[in-house]
């Protein structure tokens, strides 16, 4: 059972603010994934959380006790750090069992909490080898490996999976969502890495320069961003974020005239949408389709085949490329000039500001449910 | 080891004489080979003669071969006997003090505090002091029973200044030489300790390890390396101990701050008796090869882990 609570949380080193008041709250056993670009504060807002870091001001949250200045091995928690930082002199069971040895466990016990941990994590042909013996994946275990021993409430993970290489990374990727649902508990992770957060996480917190864009649930994020940042962050290939104008509103939508003067009626709310205004239409890679009708047109610039799909990368003008996902058996070759034919639906539509304008008729999304709460 | 016997052999491994290239390097090795061994047999052989003949400085008519007279009767000295309790002493005693001191000066100036880059530079600086000069500012302005800072201060709270070279000489020399010598080891650990990965603490703390667990479970670990190589440093340095020795107490009072090197220079060039100082320099040297072999192969078991 353990819940995290932040309340204008806000970091600064001097004149500088890393992170500019976070309100969050972690339910007990969520996977809250932080995500973001480099320096957009995510392992600051751990380490405050772990209590590396001080707090400047706000409240942290533990359980709904304020733990802002209590010392980070009696918040419950366990961290596993980006270079896993093993003891190097210590045998991997020396390394699990270190906490529980300061915390004058005795050895039986000990031994029996090493056991089932490096059962559960495979490592028990290797208790007896130094750090500097293993590989990275194996290091990684181990590092995992001691934070479950001390059997914490919260588990932070600290961009754990950046410093293996990529196949090694998606296995290690499902053996930490299995131990999430083994485990039944709370954990945080900080990644940059976008996949790594839309696979794993029960909610994505996106942040940006200290401040948190959006939360939600990583297919909300998909679907319904709340501006352009996330939008472009979240998503592989990146959504299409083509500069358009304003023609007019009505009850069915807004008229946009698209690149290429074609002109495209998106379902959102208007608000304050107005005839001549600059706006960004968002259109995902697999709603666009080439058809002979579509409203907006370009040469293919780059074509990639991914085998079961082709990305086709359109020109529009201007040395704008928009993505078009294909099926794998598309014809298109480099210099083709297509139509491309946008699903309304799923498009979405941002004002001048880069913010979300309402979507008329908003789907319920598998796990939207849930994190609405 | 042969020139060519072993091609194979010689080309896997470039140490044998071979470049990469398959050129035979030893030629071109040679000649500083042979200029280092002549540079080192030719004073060696030499003593090594000496030790073995009668040859006082004062007396030229005694000549010819001693057998191992010079041996037996510096062997059975009492004055050996003290040098060689002293040099151990001595030795053991500044290393101990160094390691301790270095630590804990190393772990103090790697923490972020206002001056840290002139108080670095300040507890580094002894180590660039000519140890003549050094011993003679501590006998002169620190350690002087009149006129000395710690005779002052001694008299300030009441209390008779300790008159340092005859009450405790060899303390007193000791006291000089690991002053000199904590830089060296603070320096060595003080940049091992900017090594050490900072998750590695953080993780420490995160497992509930205070400062005083932190310092004995991660960070002299951590020191157990660069440790070895400060005494396998030191040790061959604080062998050969000597201006300090010259310049405070001239071995004295008796034997009682003699180690073996003074031991060696008294005999020959006190007493000009050069066939029993060869004899102490021989012994000397062996010791200093037994300490050698001894050092540099536990060294290399730590540094292999």
């Amino acid at each position: 059972m353990a819940t995290v609570t932040l309340k204008d949380v806000r970091k600064s080193y001097g004149a500088v603010n890393i992170i500019q008041g976070v309100d969050l709250a972690i339910k007990d056993r969520e996977f809250v994934v932080f995500v973001g670009p480099s320096g957009c504060g995510k392992s600051t807002l751990l380490r405050m959380i772990a209590g590396l870091e001080e707090i400047t001001s706000g409240d942290l949250m533990i359980d709904g006790a304020v733990v802002n200045d209590v010392p980070p091995d009696a918040r419950g928690l366990a961290m596993v750090f980006q270079s896993y930082a093993l003891y190097p002199h210590m045998s991997v069971a020396d390394n699990m069992a270190f906490a529980l040895r300061l915390a004058g466990v005795p050895k039986a016990e000990r031994d029996a909490k090493v056991g089932s941990a490096a059962k559960i994590l495979q490592l028990e042909k290797l208790l007896d080898r130094k750090p500097g013996q293993l590989s990275g994946g194996q290091r990684q275990r181990v590092a995992i490996g001691r934070a479950i021993v001390r059997q914490p409430k919260v588990f932070l993970f600290d961009e754990p999976l950046s410093n293996l290489d990529a196949s090694l990374r998606v296995q290690m990727r499902i053996e930490i969502a299995r131990l999430h649902s083994e485990l039944n508990a709370t954990m945080i992770y900080v990644t940059h890495d976008q996949i790594e957060a839309m696979t794993m996480a029960d909610r994505i917190v996106v942040l940006r320069a200290g401040k948190i864009e959006q939360v939600g649930s990583p297919l909300e994020l998909y679907h319904y961003p709340a501006n352009t940042f996330v939008a472009g962050f979240i998503g592989s290939p990146k959504m299409n974020l083509t500069q358009a104008t304003v023609r007019g509103s009505h009850a069915g939508g807004v008229d946009v005239q698209l690149p290429g003067g074609g002109v495209a009626t998106i379902p959102v709310e208007p608000r304050n949408a107005t005839a001549g205004a600059a706006c960004t239409v968002g259109f995902r890679p697999e709603t666009l389709a080439m058809a002979p009708e579509g409203p907006m047109g370009g040469k293919v610039a780059v074509v990639e085949h991914l085998g079961g799909e082709t990305l086709v990368y359109v020109d529009v003008g201007d040395g704008h490329l928009v993505t078009v996902k294909a099926s794998g058996s598309t014809s298109a070759k480099i210099g083709d000039v297509v139509r491309l034919a946008i699903d309304t639906v799923e498009a979405r539509l941002f004002d001048a500001e880069g913010q979300a304008m309402e979507p008329m008729n908003r789907r319920a999304i598998a796990g939207l449910a849930t994190a609405a709460q | 080891m042969s020139t060519s016997a072993l091609p194979r052999d010689a080309v896997a491994s470039p140490k044998v004489g071979r470049s990469k290239r398959g050129i035979d390097t030893r030629p071109l090795v040679w000649p500083s080979i042979a200029a280092l061994l002549v540079w080192m047999i030719v004073p060696l052989a030499l003593t090594l003669y000496f030790s073995f003949r009668n040859y006082n400085l004062t007396d030229p008519t005694v000549q010819g071969w001693a057998g191992l007279s010079n041996y037996t009767y510096l062997l059975t000295d009492d004055s050996f006997i003290t040098s060689i309790i002293n040099t151990v002493l001595l030795v053991g005693g500044v290393l101990i003090t160094t390691i301790v001191f270095g630590t804990l000066f190393a772990v103090l100036f790697d923490q972020e505090f206002y001056g840290q880059g002139i108080s670095r530079l300040f507890v580094v600086a002894p180590f660039f002091v000519m140890p003549t000069v050094a011993a003679l500012v501590w006998k002169n302005l620190l350690m002087d029973p009149v006129n000395g800072l710690f005779a002052y201060m001694a008299r300030g709270i009441g209390l008779e200044p300790i008159t340092w070279f005859t009450t405790t000489p060899l303390f007193s020399i000791g006291l000089i030489v690991a002053w000199q010598w904590v830089p060296f080891a603070t320096l060595i650990l003080l940049t091992a300790m900017q090594s050490l990965d900072r998750e590695q603490i953080e993780a420490a703390r995160m497992d509930g390890a205070k400062p005083i667990a932190r310092f004995r479970h991660i960070i002299v670990p951590h020191l157990a390396r660069p440790i070895t190589v400060v005494v396998m440093i030191e040790t061959i340095f604080l062998l050969g101990i000597f201006a300090e020795i010259l310049v405070t107490t001239s071995g004295g009072p008796g034997d009682a701050s003699t180690n073996l090197v003074y031991l060696v220079y008294k005999t020959a060039l006190l007493q000009f008796d050069v066939g029993g100082g060869s004899a102490g320099g021989i012994v000397a040297v062996v010791l200093a090869n037994v300490v050698a072999i001894f050092l540099v192969r536990t060294v290399a078991r730590n540094l292999d882990n």
